[in-house]
């Protein structure tokens, strides 16, 4: 019984390890993976202009509903001038960088897995490596660095949509007056607020592409494994975005005071 | 080739419009004083304060409660110690007596501050470059305390300083 335990976590340690090796390697192999910026580019797309609409129609439906909620709460105190304050740092240090980094996993996240997963199934990578060109650096760190390049400007852009959005309900259909909503905005948010969600959202752009470029390099070579390495790739980037999340944000925290 | 072009060109926009994002959040959100898009028409008046309080740029100015306008900008007179205010008045109120009265007030208990104006009774209106002479300055919560407090200990200001020759004489008997 006891066992059956040990196993388990041993099973853990491995899987760490591994991921800490394949980390490792992939940003070895990164450096010249640069030096093909088509292969980059390519990524780039992938990662990030094909999950464009997602993000801006999720930012624009998280801003409005931010809005009408902080709002409502806002309301309540008599202080809904406070709700361009409120919006734009919940956008930008909290929502967007961990619900694009969601989505992310959910989009381009599944397909990195199992584009790269059929390619193991179906020995294209063995065929590569029997070629000598290796699958590391042409196949698995292009797509990681898209990923890591895709991530920060998908929420930034995902932020901007939001304040839209919030804006959209606070003033056009609450009637916040504009010059307030923006001028207390513009007081208390400061560009260590910004900095802050781009930091965070590009930890998150490591961690999901890793772990995406991951699963799929280590898939086992059949249809049930890459299916099975697409579903772990939406948990472990979910669970890991939001426990990090937390790191970061009490690390954060603990700076500014 | 045909691909590859639309490839390049998504990938171009989507770097475009994440930096353009970026961008817009590091010079809009902290006040930055860099201004996007065209200057609303409107013509200007300055106002001259004592205290302005927290108000900010971009804080609305209104009349009897309705918005007519916002403050532009906010400058130091070092030379009589005061604070300027310039504001933009909306074009379509163009009647505003020259005598008005502009003072600081503040939205809710806890709000941002705004500049409302209570007309006067001049039949010559404000205009472009025109300045309001009569304004009232931020009510400051402390000071206001602080005044209070001050009244307060003055009156029962007698009782606290008898004591006190009371504990000294003790004192000095004590001796």
């Amino acid at each position: 019984m006891n066992h059956g335990g040990n196993g388990f976590i041993l099973e853990g340690v491995r899987r760490l390890g591994a991921v800490t090796i394949f980390l490792a390697r992939l940003l070895l192999e990164s450096v010249p993976a640069l030096g093909r910026p088509r292969l980059l580019v390519h990524q780039i797309y992938n990662a990030g202009a094909r999950s464009l609409i997602i993000i801006m129609l999720s930012g624009l439906f998280v801003g409005m509903v931010l809005g009408l909620q902080a709002f409502n709460l806002l309301q309540r105190f008599g202080s809904e001038e406070a709700l361009g304050t409120a919006a734009a740092l919940g956008l930008l240090k909290e929502l967007s960088p961990v619900i694009t980094a969601l989505l992310f996993a959910g989009r381009a996240g599944t397909a990195l897995t199992s584009e790269i997963g059929l390619m193991r199934a179906t020995d294209q990578l063995t065929a590569m490596e029997i070629m000598a060109v290796d699958p590391l650096r042409h196949v698995a760190a292009p797509r990681f660095l898209g990923g890591v390049v895709a991530m920060p400007l998908l929420a930034v852009i995902f932020s901007v949509i939001g304040l839209y959005g919030a804006q959209l309900i606070g003033v056009q259909l609450m009637g916040v007056d504009k010059g307030v909503f923006w001028s207390q905005m513009q007081g208390s948010v400061g560009l260590r607020d910004v900095t802050e969600g781009v930091v965070k959202s590009l930890v998150f752009g490591v961690a999901c592409s890793l772990i995406a470029v991951h699963e799929g390099y280590h898939a086992e070579p059949t249809a049930a494994g890459v299916g099975l390495a697409t579903t772990r790739t939406v948990v472990a980037s979910s669970v890991i975005t939001l426990l990090l999340d937390y790191v970061l944000t009490a690390a954060f925290l603990q700076r500014e005071t | 080739m045909r691909a590859n072009r639309t490839l390049e060109i998504g990938t171009g926009l989507f770097v475009l419009l994440g930096f353009a994002a970026l961008l817009f959040l590091t010079t809009q959100l902290p006040a930055s004083g860099v201004k996007f898009g065209a200057p609303r028409a409107g013509y200007h008046v300055s106002a001259e304060f004592d205290n302005i309080g927290d108000l900010k740029v971009g804080a609305p100015v209104t009349m009897a409660g309705v918005h007519v306008g916002e403050v532009e900008g906010i400058r130091f007179d070092s030379k009589d110690y005061k604070a300027v205010a310039s504001l933009r008045v909306d074009s379509q109120y163009n009647h505003i007596p020259e005598d008005s009265y502009a003072s600081i007030q503040t939205q809710g208990l806890l709000g941002g501050k705004y500049i409302g104006i209570s007309p006067g009774g001049l039949d010559s209106y404000l205009k472009d470059g025109s300045r309001i002479e009569q304004t009232q300055s931020a009510i400051v919560l402390e000071s206001l305390i602080n005044k209070f407090f001050a009244n307060y200990s003055s009156k029962g200001g007698g009782d606290g300083q008898g004591q006190g020759a009371d504990n000294q004489s003790k004192a000095e008997s004590r001796k």
